[in-house]
């Protein structure tokens, strides 16, 4: 008689528990929706942008078949020559050829205009033997490594773009090598885009440590002028923000004004276009992502126990060291792990108040994008940055549990 | 319409989806893109308010800001949002030859002999001649520079120099200072000595540069004084002088082009497009707008309207004596083919000291 009330009753909890679970299901749903559309999104097509490779393919799919099925060793036959002279005259007919030939031209800067030339001359070539004739409408046609760069385009995937954001390329025997010297850019580029978030790192923690104490540690009328005046410049656009430092720093600007003026320099500073102006205006920038997460913490950590210290005889040194450090330590982990994270990604600031030499990773991302079009390229370089980012993720996360009290995220 | 991409990203596919919603694409006005700011202000003045009233035609504006990005996004979406766009020469080639603009028949804007042979192309129609020269700020400048060379004269001007960040204009004019007569200098850079030669020349000046990135900052440069001499948009510093700043120029190796108007393909509106193109490409109308905004006509017969006075400060007859147009199909080709390989260097160039 019991058991099988028992089970009836396990089967109720069992469907409210499914109901319930069902619920909390729907209720996350559209945050979940959320998630995949703006997040995973973009991040998978970013992904598949930087290897699809599908322009040679599409507009030349004969000479694509060829080419793959040919080793590369020496000259192709004259099926080839007869699938270019065909596909080109095609495809320029009806303006398709052009975007195979911008393809062409990633791997050998000329290809295109050589292939449009090709085109504008393809009624000339009335009949076999095709490799004759195209070679002698341009005699680049009868030199192997242009044969070699159709075969490295010929897709529907490839590796170019993600190797060469690391400053690599495919030789045409499939080895990988150093790209030539004049092209290698790009690690000198994530190189500069962590020498600069390191820096700014350092002196948002320089400034930001005092601050947040001292915001946490004053009276309630002076900490709250003094949130506000963190919190002030952070509702601010960064666009806004930025534009007011290229103001304040000019050569004529309100800074060199008042050096000048004070007579603590004869000659105004040169604080714009160069690197000092970019770290001037990124600290700013930056400085409420440090100093909000540590004063969360250093709220609650009880001033009383400094004095504690104190008393059973700890210099103020080492009671900050081995009192208070420690307990800041998750507030600045988090705070360094979003000032870090941020910076990496910064562009319009540099590209607005730094000179050419000092411009991040997004700005090579922004010239593919808007500039070329190459969306292969910009995909790339974007996934590079992406993975730096995520490289630091255990970092964040050993920071963040190390310490005790306040957890950030 | 040309073959849209097999896979449309999944980003894309939203942005469709976004597209679909807010209207189908022939729900839309006709729809004019040009370079915004006090530029497009000024042809509105002149030409679309005037089309709209003569024609009756409803219009949108919307503004281009230079690049490949836009015309991407039409080829991978199929979304065409403008109709008619104003654009440089080498995006104008780059998407004639992969069909994002409508090969124009031409004889439904003008005879072709009455505009400049180069505002002629297969999918545009040339409506002003812009050019960039050398200027400098005639109240602190000390001697006046009369010539490129002159650019590169560390001697009598050790001030520093602007010029626009990135290889175009910067090879040429370094090729130019290096004595290359005009005619020669694309053949110059197709050799890889001709390159060599021309980064070899800017590293002469090279420590003494800043790099502007918007064409706004030149003149405001020059004004602050932060720099001594720089490359400029000749409409720039001329609007800087109705300002009542002192600025001058030299056309000397200047370096000139065409910006031209296109029609998208697969835009609902081409037959308003080429009645647009026709209202605009007027030498009367062309001669207004040189009042407004100091570039050149492209129709011969409206630099004989404008006032003498005016004349002398326009990208056109004499001044472009000495120059290069950076128009020609050479150009073209050479840039669409180098952009890439010479930004790439060029960014390497300029980090190291």
């Amino acid at each position: 008689m019991t058991a099988p009330a028992g089970s009836s009753l396990e089967v109720k909890l069992r469907r409210a528990q499914r109901r319930r679970s069902f619920t909390s299901f729907l209720l996350v749903a559209p945050l979940l929706l959320f998630i995949l559309v703006v997040f995973a999104g973009p991040i998978l097509s970013l992904l598949y942008f930087s290897i699809d490779d599908p322009k040679l393919v599409e507009v030349m799919p004969r000479t694509a078949k060829i080419v793959t099925a040919w080793d590369g060793a020496e000259l192709p036959g004259e099926d080839a020559y007869a699938a270019v002279v065909e596909e080109i005259r095609t495809g320029y007919a009806n303006r398709t050829v052009a975007a195979a030939a911008m393809r062409l031209n990633y791997e050998i800067s000329g290809f295109r205009s050589m292939v449009m030339r090709t085109g504008r001359k393809i009624r000339r070539i009335t009949g076999p033997p095709y490799k004759d004739a195209l070679i002698g409408l341009d005699e680049r046609w009868g030199d192997i490594t242009y044969w070699r760069a159709i075969k490295a385009s010929a897709g529907p995937y490839t590796t170019r773009y993600l190797l060469a954001a690391v400053d690599l390329e495919r030789r045409w025997d499939g080895s990988v090598a150093k790209a030539p010297p004049e092209r290698t850019i790009y690690v000198e580029y994530l190189q500069r885009t962590f020498w600069i978030s390191f820096w700014v790192l350092a002196c948002c923690i320089v400034i930001g440590y005092p601050m947040a104490y001292l915001i946490a540690t004053s009276g309630r009328r002076t900490s709250r002028i003094l949130l506000a005046l963190v919190l002030l410049p952070f509702w601010t656009s960064l666009l806004v923000r930025t534009a007011a430092w290229v103001v304040l720093l000019q050569n004529k600007g309100i800074v060199n004004d008042f050096l000048l003026l004070a007579g603590i320099v004869d000659e105004p500073l040169t604080l714009i276009f160069n690197r000092t102006g970019v770290y001037i205006a990124m600290v700013h920038i930056l400085l409420p992502f440090l100093v909000l997460p540590l004063y969360a913490v250093m709220r609650n950590v009880p001033p009383g126990q400094l004095r504690a210290a104190a008393s059973l005889g700890a210099r103020p040194v080492a009671a900050f060291l081995s009192v208070y450090l420690p307990q800041t330590l998750p507030g600045l982990g988090a705070g360094c792990i979003l000032v870090f994270i941020l910076s990496l990604g910064f562009y319009i600031t540099p590209a607005l108040i730094g000179g050419a030499s000092d411009q991040m990773l997004s700005y090579l991302i922004a010239e593919f994008a808007t500039r070329t079009g190459n969306w292969g390229m910009a995909s790339a370089i974007a996934i590079l940055l992406l993975l730096s980012v995520a490289a630091l993720y255990p970092v964040y996360r050993g920071l963040v549990r190390g310490g005790t009290g306040f957890r950030f995220g | 319409m040309r073959i849209i991409t097999r896979k449309v990203g999944a980003l894309f596919a939203v942005a469709a989806a976004l597209g679909l919603v807010s209207g189908a694409a022939d729900a839309r006005d006709f729809t004019i893109a040009s370079w915004g700011g006090t530029y497009q202000e000024a042809q509105r003045n002149v030409y679309f308010t005037p089309f709209g009233e003569t024609s009756g035609t409803a219009f949108l504006e919307d503004v281009y800001l230079g690049g490949w990005a836009q015309f991407q996004a039409m080829q991978d979406t199929g979304q065409i949002p403008w109709d008619v766009v104003q654009l440089e020469t080498s995006e104008l080639v780059r998407g004639c030859e992969e069909g994002v603009f409508v090969k124009l028949d031409w004889s439904r804007i003008v005879p072709v002999e009455d505009l400049l042979p180069d505002a002629v192309t297969d999918c545009g129609v040339g409506t002003i001649v812009w050019s960039v020269v050398i200027a400098y700020n005639a109240d602190t400048v000390g001697t006046a520079p009369a010539s490129l060379a002159d650019f590169w004269d560390t001697k009598t001007w050790p001030g520093k120099r602007g010029m626009r960040k990135g290889p175009k204009l910067n090879l040429e004019y370094a090729l130019m200072a290096d004595g290359v007569a005009p005619a020669d200098v694309y053949a110059m850079l197709n050799t890889p000595e001709g390159v060599d030669r021309a980064f070899a020349k800017l590293d002469e000046i090279k420590p003494l540069v800043q790099w502007w990135e918007a064409g706004a900052q030149a003149p405001e440069w020059l004004a602050a004084g932060d720099v001594e001499l720089s490359v400029a948009y000749n409409g720039r510093i001329s609007n800087a002088q109705k300002d009542g700043i002192n600025l001058q120029m030299i056309w000397d190796g200047t370096i000139y082009a065409i910006d031209s108007w296109a029609i998208v393909e697969g835009a609902p509106h081409q037959d308003a497009g080429y009645d647009f193109i026709r209202f605009a490409t007027d030498p009367g109308r062309q001669a207004a707008f040189t009042k407004a905004y100091a570039y050149g006509p492209t129709h011969n017969d409206g630099i004989g309207m404008v006032e003498p006075e005016r004349a002398k400060i326009l990208p056109a007859g004499d001044n472009l004596a000495t120059g290069l147009f950076g128009g020609s199909q050479d150009a073209i080709d050479f840039w669409v083919d180098y952009q890439e390989e010479l930004t790439e260097r060029w960014n390497r160039w300029v980090a190291q000291n």
